[in-house]
């Protein structure tokens, strides 16, 4: 399989008044395409940033990042949200849904940044949340469901635009086992039957266990790579 | 219009501080549609088209001084008048003080110079035939609920008869009407010869002349040559436009414009505070939905046109509500009371002109809020920061 995502010495420091903390140090890392990436490591080891880089969300201080050779480091700011939100899927562990919109209303809202007219959106939204399950819970809003559900309407935000790539930043660090479980399970079979390019961080061993490879990140390197048992 | 939604959504975020902000909002407006009217009306006395073809002759010590009626033949031989009248301030009132309304004893040609008021042709021949014949405006028959053939009797402030009475007696001829200025419609008009014949004092002296022109580009050349014609005697006077005539009036009441001014100003101050409070305090509570929203794609401008959106929704919908009120109101006192509370309806352009302070000032104080919104690192808001 090619590389979808070619990460070739990557750095990232931050910069706190006087305080200079480099927080990732030349990584080199390539995700191919249809993969399932999970990135562990302990708190500060700089999984999240790295995320956020791959996501665009960040820029790198030096290296380079491509996304379906696609130069995101060269990216500005306008390019970058033009970028994500044609590219990327983001599913995040507090899920970040807008509270005051529907389940419906929050899996459309990448939509709106298309051309797509009214009653396309909606349609497409309506599609997305079949297929997390959640077509029944469409006008119910983010308090209106459980952390499960709200998570899988996340998702469905996430893979509504269909992204080539999610990224899911420790996406089941808020729910029960059960619950995690069904959210994991989903993203393997988005993976899978879709041929959706995850990456994930997370903390958990076991959800860690549903991705094809597991990268572990400590102080800001890659120490090693293992395929997984799934 | 796709992002309607989401404005709406972060309005109803906390329903009560955006009522009590959209009340705020309603209520600044309410005042300025109000003022407004009020002032529109002051400043459109003495505009019209017609005005611009007539001076107004007075003292120049001021309107409490009257003139000679010696003075009409001289004025009506200067070049370029065509015709002259004349009116008195009569000051009299109906029963009770309270019901105070403007008054006057005028010239028998008093309605040629004036046909904007526009009179039945058989009350106008009677009124020209009745000696003690009054005629008064729509809005005040409306007022005091009078019809044609009424006695009128009217409380002296100013002018008793020789009689030693201090109540004159009017017989109601004639009602007009002016359909364009209707605070016209709020006088009453009766023969200054039963006046002048009947009063105790002030016999033979008018309060001021009124002057047709052709042109009103000769009006200053005129003016200059009414006012020669008394110069360095006991009686000089003063010409001048009409609506010069009519702001002199005003302005001796107060300055409205000012006045208008001045409060609509002071509301306006503490709306922006206010309402920039509100906007700001809601963009804080939202950074984290902010950098979802960039997270998800939208632009830097975009957030920015989001917030600034909202913001003038907020003043679009409590503007627009305001106004409504001002209208109704406007609408109900001018139903209720005619012509006597000087108010212009609210119209076209001064909806034009409200719905343009609203966007300013929505513009206003969502700037620095939506410049917040547009300079928020993703990474940031996502953590709360």
């Amino acid at each position: 399989m090619s590389a979808l995502i070619e990460i070739r010495n990557l750095s990232k420091v931050y910069e706190r008044g006087r305080q200079r903390i480099e927080v990732l140090h030349h990584i080199d890392l390539e995700v191919a395409q249809g993969d399932f990436v999970a990135l562990m490591g302990p708190s500060g080891s700089g999984k999240t940033t790295l995320l956020n880089l791959i996501g665009g969300l960040d820029s790198p201080t030096d290296g380079k990042i491509a996304v379906a050779g696609k130069r995101i480091d060269r990216l500005g700011q306008g390019q970058l949200a033009r970028w994500r939100a044609g590219h990327v899927g983001f599913v995040f562990q507090f899920y970040n849904l807008l509270p005051m919109l529907s389940a419906q209303r929050n899996v459309e809202l990448p939509l709106l940044l298309t051309k797509l007219p009214g009653a396309r959106r909606r349609q497409n939204a309506a599609v997305a949340l079949q297929l997390v399950g959640l077509a029944d819970r469409a006008t119910h809003k983010p308090g209106e469901l459980s952390g499960g559900q709200q998570q899988r309407v996340a998702i469905a935000r996430a893979i509504v635009s269909d992204p080539t790539l999610l990224v899911c930043d420790e996406p089941t660090g808020d729910l029960d086992r059960q619950s995690a479980t069904d959210v994991l399970t989903l993203l393997q079979q988005l993976n899978r039957d879709h041929g959706k390019t995850i990456v994930m961080v997370t903390h958990d061993p076991k959800a860690a266990e549903y991705a094809s490879h597991i990268l572990h990140l400590d102080k800001g390197t890659l120490v090693e790579s293992a395929e997984a048992a799934a | 219009m796709k992002y309607l939604h989401l404005i709406w959504a972060s309005l109803a975020r906390h329903k009560a501080r955006t009522f009590f902000t959209l009340l705020s909002v309603v209520a600044a407006f309410l005042l300025f549609g109000l003022l407004d009217s009020v002032n529109g009306a002051f400043s459109q006395a003495g505009h019209s088209v017609r005005d611009a073809h007539r001076l107004i002759t007075t003292s120049k010590m001021g309107l409490t001084f009257t003139l000679p009626l010696s003075l009409y033949s001289q004025i009506r031989a200067v070049p370029g008048v065509e015709a002259v009248t004349h009116m008195s301030w009569f000051g009299g009132y109906y029963r009770d003080p309270k019901n105070f309304f403007s008054n006057f004893a005028v010239a028998s040609n008093y309605f040629d110079l004036y046909p904007e008021f526009k009179l039945p042709p058989a009350e106008l021949r009677a009124y020209e035939d009745t000696r003690m014949g009054a005629v008064v405006g729509a809005a005040l028959a409306r007022r005091f609920h009078w019809t044609v053939g009424d006695e009128i009797p009217l409380k002296a402030s100013i002018f008793p008869q020789k009689s030693g009475s201090g109540t004159w007696t009017f017989d109601l001829v004639g009602i007009y009407r002016d359909s364009t200025h209707k605070g016209q419609e709020n006088q009453m008009f009766f023969h200054w010869k039963y006046f002048d014949e009947a009063a105790a004092f002030g016999n033979g002296r008018v309060g001021w002349y009124v002057e047709q022109i052709a042109h009103p580009s000769q009006s200053a050349r005129i003016a200059r040559a009414i006012d020669a014609l008394s110069a360095n005697s006991g009686h000089e006077t003063l010409t001048q436009t009409s609506s010069a005539f009519a702001a002199d009036m005003v302005s001796q009441f107060a300055d409205i414009g000012l006045i208008v001014r001045s409060i609509m100003g002071a509301v306006f101050f503490t709306l922006i505070l206010l309402t920039g409070n509100t906007m700001t305090q809601a963009v804080r509570e939202r950074i984290p939905e902010l950098g979802i929203l960039k997270t998800l794609g939208f632009s830097n401008r975009g957030v920015l046109s989001l917030v600034l959106a909202e913001s003038v929704m907020v003043l679009l919908l409590g503007g627009v509500a305001g106004m409504a009120l001002a209208a109704a109101a406007v609408s109900l006192i001018q139903a209720k009371y005619g012509a006597s509370v000087p108010m212009l309806p609210v119209g076209v352009s001064e909806w034009l002109r409200s719905v343009g302070l609203m966007a300013l000032i929505g513009l206003a104080v969502g700037a620095l809020p939506a410049r917040r919104g547009m300079r928020l690192r993703v990474v940031d808001a996502l953590a709360g920061r």
